[in-house]
């Protein structure tokens, strides 16, 4: 209450490109590049573990599992993760189940495995079914079962298909992460946002945060490009 | 096609004359020798500057469009006073909408008789306008869950976490007073109190006002351990005013001992208003 200090930027002889508030507190942007790599390290392998589940139950020809998975799917992949986050951090406490009280680093992590398991189960799905039907006739009419002829047969193939766009998923897993920002997550953007209300630097904060994010992203984007090429041979 | 020109700069004439009309017709007006008590008999109603986005204090209800807080409550209160408690409260009093820009120079300038706008009370403010006395007692306080062991902030330690929101003055001082607290920064109040109810940390700290609006909310978290900052909240009166504010003051005491005060105070703020309310204003000039 009449207490808000205008911004530096808006004072007179603010400068907007003065980066000092951010030389002096890399520290902190180390810190939470560390907790945004982290997390999304973490999302990575839960949500490909479960992205994987949930194709394979999705063709599995098992109706029911078949069922479950496509709700799954269309529940998480239709709503937005931020949505899913606040359910996790604010509405499962209201459970008053002890263990469902989640910090923001573990709400962030949980939810951004969940949604990315839906977009990895999707890709992994279109890529299995769009191996040519004959391989699996030829696969089953040379003595193997459904299920080997799917591991030693479809599967190698459909990976090179999958690679591509999988990648492009997990570069949008780590800037889905600065969800955690809402959360007290202590994540890159939880930085830059608070810097910014601290110090009013506002350029230079979010530029910086931006130049971090590049630091795990681009090397992403290069790995993928590589392998790429290497599978197309 | 001439004649349409005409015939709408004739129209933007007359729509700004109309306009000016508008503007100069209900002015408070700061000249002549009239006291401001004998101009607002005069005019039949009183003119105030409150504000109209300020939740517990001055809020405009979207839906009646009536202004709701404390701050228009006491204005109310003051109409009757003047005019007599049976005069219909829509005749006898017009609110005009300030903000922490407009509210001084609106009333120096004599657009409103008197402004109760959440106005804390300054040395460099008491150069431009007057205050009245200390109407409400603004400052940072912790909110925490009924029965918590944190009673001060002194109880403020490392394994206490404390709530508060990104980019405000509370956010400094929380961290000058209890460095070894760990602070969770949120976006807004509602998310803050939302954290604090689960659980995410043990105390939310901002100004007094704001966590009392949340109490009312949700009495099951209280305020406590008192303020850590003071802020005292005044009335603006234009400069060498002197009867208006004495008038205003002395109402301000009579309905402090007529109970009216806490009676309103206590239906924004859920609480009793502290014994020194109406302490006078030591900085006056």
């Amino acid at each position: 209450m009449g207490r808000w200090v205008l911004p530096a930027p808006f004072r007179k002889g603010g400068n907007e490109l003065d980066f000092s508030a951010v030389f002096s507190n890399l520290d902190l942007y180390w810190s939470g590049f560390l907790r945004t790599l982290e997390t999304s390290l973490i999302a990575l392998v839960l949500s490909l573990v479960l992205g994987l589940l949930i194709a394979a139950l999705r063709v599995s020809g098992i109706k029911p599992l078949a069922f479950i998975a496509r709700w799954y799917v269309e529940f998480l992949r239709n709503t937005p993760l931020l949505v899913q986050v606040f359910f996790f951090y604010y509405a499962l406490p209201q459970l008053n189940l002890g263990f469902l009280n989640f910090t923001g680093f573990q709400a962030g992590v949980l939810g951004l495995s969940f949604y990315t398991a839906a977009y990895v189960a999707e890709i992994v799905r279109a890529g299995i079914q769009s191996i040519e039907s004959g391989q699996m006739e030829a696969a089953r009419s040379s003595g193997l079962s459904y299920t080997q002829a799917m591991i030693y047969i479809i599967f190698p193939q459909a990976i090179r298909i999958v690679i591509p766009p999988l990648g492009t998923e997990y570069i949008n897993t780590v800037k889905n992460s600065a969800i955690l920002a809402f959360f007290a997550g202590a994540d890159l953007m939880y930085v830059a946002d608070s810097l910014q209300g601290s110090t009013g630097a506002i350029f230079a904060v979010y530029t910086t945060a931006g130049i971090f994010y590049l630091i795990i992203t681009i090397p992403i984007s290069v790995f993928v490009n590589f392998l790429e090429k290497k599978l197309l041979v | 096609m001439k004649k349409t020109v005409v015939l709408m700069l004739a129209l933007v004439f007359m729509l700004g004359l109309a306009l000016s009309g508008c503007g100069s017709s209900e002015k408070a007006n700061s000249g002549g020798s009239q006291s401001t008590l004998e101009k607002i008999k005069d005019r039949g109603k009183m003119i105030v500057g409150v504000k109209y986005d300020v939740k517990l204090f001055g809020l405009k209800d979207p839906k009646s469009g009536k202004i709701k807080g404390y701050d228009a409550d006491l204005m109310r209160a003051l109409a009757h006073h003047i005019f007599g408690e049976d005069k219909n409260i829509e005749d006898i009093l017009e609110f005009k909408q300030v903000n922490s820009k407009t509210r001084f120079e609106l009333t120096n300038n004599g657009t409103v008789d008197m402004s109760s706008a959440t106005a804390t009370i300054t040395p460099e403010r008491e150069e431009k306008v007057d205050f009245s006395n200390i109407y409400f007692v603004a400052g940072q306080s912790l909110l925490v869950k009924k029965g918590s062991p944190i009673k001060s902030i002194e109880d403020l330690g490392p394994d206490t976490t404390v709530i508060a929101v990104k980019g405000s003055t509370s956010e400094k001082n929380i961290k000058e007073k209890a460095p070894d607290a760990p602070v969770k920064l949120f976006d807004d109040y509602a998310q803050a109190f939302s954290a604090l109810k689960a659980g995410k940390g043990d105390t939310l700290t901002t100004d007094n006002a704001i966590l009392l609006g949340m109490h009312k909310q949700n009495p099951n978290f209280v305020l406590t351990g008192g303020l850590f900052t003071s802020e005292p909240y005044g009335m603006i009166f234009r400069e060498d005013d002197d009867e208006f504010r004495k008038y205003v003051n002395d109402f301000l005491n009579e309905i402090k001992e007529s109970g009216k005060l806490a009676e309103i105070y206590k239906k924004w703020f859920g609480e009793a208003p502290p014994e020194d309310i109406l302490k006078e204003n030591t900085m006056l000039k």
